[in-house]
């Protein structure tokens, strides 16, 4: 993205006006309006106060204020921060081998398997949620299973209704997003520095430690982010396998738009969901940049 | 990523194993859900019931179901070309337009990524209801547009990046407008990863629910109507036989993009100029 300012215009550069125009126009209207000034309205209302109009009224802090000094939100924030950091860990962990595999032992499997592990990401996100939920029910498979297979006498409760159901079902439902960029960078590391390696007579595991891992940050940073911020934002999940203990920072959001009917304080909520995701880029940015001198 | 000496073949067997495993984890939940939509019994539950197509029959002659499939089709079809004419035009110009702007725009559109789905949702439905539009099908095009579009950007900015340069200059050197060569040699060039474009952002629409729920007014989506159901335990297995369907087609069509794709990037291969 830093290559931007490189666009300098050639001599030979003779676009048409009325061509150029067209052609911004349509990806103008939707990345301006309907993402900066949509973003934009979200700011403004978040400084304003509920009385019930659409754009609510005046020009205060109070829904800050109340996100800062109430301790629900705290707990609630911190809450999603560790469920979205577990299921990031936990996808990206298990997401590195298999982008391993692909990027240095698949052969001509390589593209069959990298359609299968994509392949879950084109499907309903709410039928995959929904699938854990008949997994982890009180009667459902898991517990059935079990008894069937004499394990225990009777259904547990523990499965649903718990944040470890958040975690595994999040890190299930989000798993295909964190191969590719992972696989992506393992597959653009030059083959002469493997070589070089062990001509140098590494052995393979410090090679892997000294030279694949550092080289190939980038795109684990880059997996690690495109997980957590959907997830962090997450409120489907929580409502249908989480329970009231697993409130997370999406479910206050989307309740300030339905049930609550506060959405200037709801705006003030997404504000500050955006800061912590905006921190979080940052992070792997500076981070990036520490390993990222390959290019 | 064994540490052994034993070469990277002992190894790569290992890991093989692990993908393999890693593979089931991945589909086991997902292919519960066929299963159980043929079992003859309400609950999701171990053991099997015996095999029955009853499930699927509660699906037909249902209009609420009905008119949701309707509305998800109309609105993944006009969202997925909204998504698609955005994605070749702002991929297009930011790579060819040389221009600041061009290249902002670009930049933008991929910025949903970095967007949990309920801020969109939310920054949405503020927007629709203050140009009062309000919650619409209309709303719901404007939102999946959205979604769709990094992946409509990244699969159409990959393509035309693969066609040699030397094809864009050769036709614009023999007098070609900017809009002839666009339309006449560069599109042909990228029509699969158009049709790619265009199916892969009609399934996030078709499958969308994060965004759907905050936009839709009176008409639900497919989604919304499964999430209405989950409701009463008595249409579980109704539930799961239409996830059955969706989950088949989302598969062919998911499929038949990536076949897409592939072609057209090893035609642009093949026939370098």
């Amino acid at each position: 993205m830093s290559t931007i300012v490189a666009a300098r215009p050639l001599p030979e550069s003779r676009i048409s006006p009325v061509f150029r125009f067209a052609m911004l126009l349509p990806g103008g209207l939707v990345t301006f309006f309907l993402i900066l000034f949509a973003l934009g309205l979200v700011l403004f209302l978040a400084f304003r106060g509920n009385d019930g109009s659409l754009l609510g009224a005046g020009l205060t802090v109070e829904n800050f204020v109340t996100v800062a000094t109430d301790p629900l939100y705290w707990t609630v924030t911190l809450r999603s921060l560790v469920i979205a950091g577990l299921v990031t860990l936990a996808t990206v962990v298990t997401a590195y081998p298999v982008a391993y595999y692909l990027a240095f032992h698949a052969g001509r499997r390589r593209n069959l398997l990298l359609f299968l592990v994509t392949l879950p990401f084109w499907t309903s996100y709410l039928l995959r949620v929904f699938a854990w939920k008949i997994v982890l029910a009180y009667n459902g498979v898991l517990n059935s299973a079990f008894i069937e297979s004499g394990l225990w006498s009777e259904p547990t409760l523990a499965f649903l209704n718990t944040p470890t159901a958040v975690v595994v079902t999040l890190a299930h439902a989000y798993a295909p997003f964190a191969i590719l960029p992972i696989y992506v960078a393992l597959d653009t590391i030059p083959k002469s520095l493997l070589e070089a390696a062990s001509d140098l007579g590494a052995r393979p595991f410090t090679a892997f430690r000294r030279v694949v891992l550092p080289n190939s940050m980038p795109g684990v940073l880059a997996a690690a982010l495109v997980v957590f911020v959907p997830t962090v934002g997450d409120y489907v999940t929580p409502a249908m396998v989480g329970g009231p203990a697993s409130t997370m920072i999406g479910s206050l959001i989307q309740s300030q738009f339905g049930k609550a009917n506060d959405w200037p304080f709801g705006a003030a909520l997404s504000v500050c969901v955006m800061l912590v995701i905006l921190c979080v880029v940052l992070l792997a940015r500076g981070a990036d940049r520490r390993f990222g001198s390959r290019t | 990523m064994s540490a052994t000496r034993s070469g990277t073949n002992a190894g790569g067997r290992w890991l093989g194993l692990y993908v393999l495993a890693y593979l089931v984890f991945l589909y086991l939940p997902i292919l519960l859900i066929p299963l159980f939509s043929f079992n003859d019994s309400i609950q999701a539950a171990f053991p099997l019931q015996g095999f029955t197509l009853e499930w699927y029959a509660t699906l037909y002659g249902n209009p609420a179901l009905s008119g949701a499939l309707g509305n998800s089709l109309v609105i993944g079809v006009v969202a997925a070309s909204g998504a698609t004419l955005c994605g070749i035009t702002v991929s297009y110009m930011d790579l060819y337009g040389r221009s600041p702007l061009a290249a902002t725009i670009s930049a933008v559109a991929r910025l949903p990524i970095l967007i949990p789905g309920v801020i969109v949702g939310i920054s949405l439905l503020i927007l629709v209801n203050l140009v009062g539009l309000g919650p619409s099908r209309v709303a719901i095009v404007l939102g999946h547009i959205l979604v769709a579009l990094p992946a409509t950007v990244v699969v159409m900015r990959s393509r035309f990046a693969a066609i040699p340069k030397t094809i864009r200059e050769a036709a614009l050197d023999l007098g070609a407008s900017d809009w002839m060569t666009f339309r006449r040699v560069m599109l042909p060039l990228s029509l699969p990863a158009v049709l790619s474009a265009f199916m892969l952002a009609f399934l996030t629409s078709f499958d969308e629910f994060i965004v759907v729920f905050f936009l839709a007014g009176t008409e639900p989506t497919l989604p919304l109507y499964i999430w209405s159901q989950l409701r009463f335990p008595r249409s579980l297995p109704t539930v799961m036989a239409l996830g059955t369907v969706i989950l088949t087609l989302s598969f062919v069509i998911a499929a038949l993009a990536e076949i897409l794709r592939h072609r057209g990037l090893g035609a642009a291969r093949r026939n370098p100029a």
